[in-house]
């Protein structure tokens, strides 16, 4: 065992300097919010005390500390570290977008045109449509299947726990599982990952899944389907819970039969919800990054937009092509967001 | 399968009538088949992990060589993997301890910052009058959709080279070496993490009794000590619940790490070392399936001890989106 503790104590110094910072920060925000408007107050107070000593008139106060001056106080870590974090930047990459590589010369749109110019990049994009239609309709599609099935079922609470857990293991994690699971070893060998056990029982070929195209590519879907069907099925089923009871009775009195009740009284009971985990999981699956990385590093033919937009911006220097792909990103989750929010605008008013 | 399935099936037929939809769905479906499809799918959804998990512990030849489930006939245990991955030194065995230490590192002040200020900022927007105050919220709801792929190139050269207008530097380069890039893991995660933490939080707060707020004011209670003595233990589970959230986002986070800590043992997290270990030394099984478990086992303590309040905040979340 050679793991040497002292190696680590910077980083536990860094931690505690990260610890004080945050109780200095925060703790004496509060702390100014509080003194301030005492000091005033105990102003305010001396001088009605030394007025009514003096007999001389009450003086009126100009200092009465104000709503929006703590309404600045509480919103400003927030909205500043939002402006230098994300609003600037992604302003930024914007403008970035129509520059070269080095960030130097104005290019115009020539990198929006080498997106789609690009063999290599347009099966990327390819891919990326593929990912967003696949994932969000068969996560959202089992984790449905489940909630109805498990739904007042014995042991409900442990069957959902199942099916949840891979939402606590990190994309990376998940990739070593499943990687794990496609593992390949030649013909006549035995094999040691599942997928190719049942293959070879089945009396097939072992294959190298992962490595061919366009199967690998839904292999790797699975992944992330096995991640979100989790979050689907919470979410689903806590609406299908919410579903008021006298509907259910009422269509029970009027002898719909159990497929009538799922398509008729169901479905469009839980449609807000299975709105929002559709696109919460479309916008998700659009980023993912993590999958691709681990298992396949974007090789053979398995390449997404986000990792792409990484290779590009951070591996090759190619900060002008890479922003040019971070701001596809953005366009492509837009018509996605405003369809939701036009969504639960229809809900609110009908 | 056959001599399982029909007790199961009867169990759940023997309980009350069932009220609710997709009770009623399921009842029709009850029968073998639905609890048969649910199993299939509980199976299929646990074996990959409970197979990785077996194979950590199964020596290293034995792994190569034979699959995970001859565990059961000829079981061969061992913690050398564990004991290779996390404290060995060759450069190739993993170091995972050191990893380890950077998650924890990364992760505690990058979920207490934004919980903190998101939950001030939450309770501005939702209990101080001022003007603006609806746009500020409309701004910081919009923010959740920039992926945050948008703001990568930018604030690393915010990092690394500062701020520069027209020549004249407004803020120098950070310049920060080794284990002083956490603040910039520390500060990217706090900024991408802050408009959901701001709208879930919002969601919670605003909906505290007015009553209550009002008689507050009244007894002359200022907005500090209203937010610290009244809102704050009020909010505990949503705090809590977004806390988790935030927790296992970061600890599970890759890119972010990738592009902030750098990749060495001084500030990586565990996700970086683990993606290096899959792509460079992707048939060293050994290391794999117990690294895969030492990232593993945080979150999933976390998750399972506190998964009440995960929900909580995965509901909060989307449904009310």
């Amino acid at each position: 065992m050679n793991f040497d503790f002292a190696d680590e104590s910077p980083k536990l110094v860094m931690l505690l300097y990260g610890l004080v910072a945050f109780v200095v920060v925060v703790g004496g925000l509060l702390l100014l919010l509080d003194a301030v408007p005492a000091w005033f107050a105990r102003r305010r107070e001396a001088q009605l005390v030394a007025a009514s000593a003096s007999g001389a008139p009450i003086p009126r106060s100009r200092t009465k500390p104000r709503e929006g001056l703590f309404a600045v106080f509480f919103l400003l870590p927030a909205v500043l570290l939002l402006l230098i974090g994300l609003v600037v930047p992604a302003i930024r990459t914007t403008v970035l977008s129509f520059m070269d590589g080095g960030s130097d010369n104005w290019v115009g749109l020539r990198n929006y045109g080498w997106l789609f110019s690009q063999d290599e990049i347009v099966r990327v994009l390819t891919n990326t449509l593929v990912w967003v239609f696949l994932v969000p309709l068969i996560a959202t599609t089992i984790g449905l299947l489940y909630a109805v099935l498990v739904d007042k079922a014995r042991m409900e609470a442990l069957a959902k726990s199942l099916i949840f857990m891979p939402m606590a293991i990190s994309f990376v994690g998940a990739s070593i599982i499943w990687k794990f699971v496609y593992a390949y070893r030649g013909d006549g060998q035995e094999q040691i990952g599942l997928l190719n056990q049942i293959v070879v029982s089945l009396g097939g070929e072992p294959k190298q899944w992962l490595l061919e195209s366009p199967l690998n590519t839904l292999l790797l879907i699975v992944i992330m389907v096995w991640i979100q069907a989790g979050f689907a099925m919470v979410v689903l089923s806590a609406a299908i819970k919410a579903i008021p009871a006298d509907i259910v009775e009422a269509a029970r009195l009027d002898g719909v039969n159990p497929w009538q009740m799922f398509w008729q009284v169901t479905l469009p009971s839980i449609r807000p919800a299975l709105i929002v985990v559709v696109v919460t999981i479309s916008i998700a699956t659009l980023k993912v990054f993590d999958i691709v990385r681990t298992s396949t590093n974007g090789n053979f033919d398995t390449n997404v937009i986000a990792n792409e937009m990484y290779n590009q911006a951070f591996r090759y220097g190619q900060a002008g092509q890479g922003s040019a792909m971070a701001v596809f990103l953005f366009i492509l989750v837009i018509p996605i967001v405003i369809y939701q929010i036009r969504n639960l605008r229809q809900q609110r008013e009908g | 399968m056959t001599t399982t399935t029909p007790p199961v099936a009867a169990g759940t037929q023997a309980g009350a009538k069932p009220t609710t939809a997709a009770g009623r769905v399921r009842k029709r479906l009850n029968s073998r088949t639905a609890t048969l499809v649910s199993i299939v799918i509980a199976v299929v959804w646990t074996i990959p992990t409970f197979g990785l998990f077996i194979s950590s512990f199964r020596p290293e030849d034995q792994i190569k060589t034979t699959g995970w489930w001859t565990f059961f006939t000829d079981p061969q245990f061992t913690l050398e993997n564990y004991q290779d991955v996390l404290f060995g030194r060759s450069a190739s065995s993993g170091q995972l301890a050191s990893y380890f230490v950077n998650s924890l590192v990364i992760t505690l002040p990058s979920v207490l910052f934004p919980l903190a200020f998101a939950a001030l900022a939450a309770y501005a927007l939702a209990w101080i009058n001022f003007r603006g105050r609806d746009w500020i919220y409309i701004g910081i709801f919009a923010l959740q959709i920039v992926p945050l792929q948008m703001a990568l190139v930018p604030l690393l050269s915010f990092f690394s080279t500062g701020v520069n207008v027209g020549g004249i530097t407004l803020m120098p380069a950070w310049d920060l070496a080794d284990e002083e890039k956490f603040v910039q893991v520390w500060f990217a995660h706090t900024c991408f993490a802050l408009p959901l933490a701001v709208f879930l939080l919002h969601n919670f707060i605003s909906q505290l009794p007015r009553d209550l707020m009002e008689a507050a004011r009244v007894d002359g209670a200022t907005h500090p000590k209203i937010f610290r003595t009244i809102v704050l233990p009020l909010v505990t589970p949503a705090l809590a619940a977004f806390g988790i959230f935030q927790f296992l986002w970061v600890w599970n986070d890759l890119l972010v790490a990738l592009i902030f800590a750098g990749g060495g043992d001084e500030t990586a997290p565990l996700t970086v070392r683990l993606a290096e270990l899959a792509g460079t030394r992707g048939n060293e099984w050994q290391r794999l399936t117990a690294g895969a478990f030492v990232s593993i086992v945080v979150p999933l303590i976390v998750f399972l001890s506190l998964q009440r309040y995960f929900v909580r905040g995965l509901l909060a979340g989307s449904v009310k989106g």
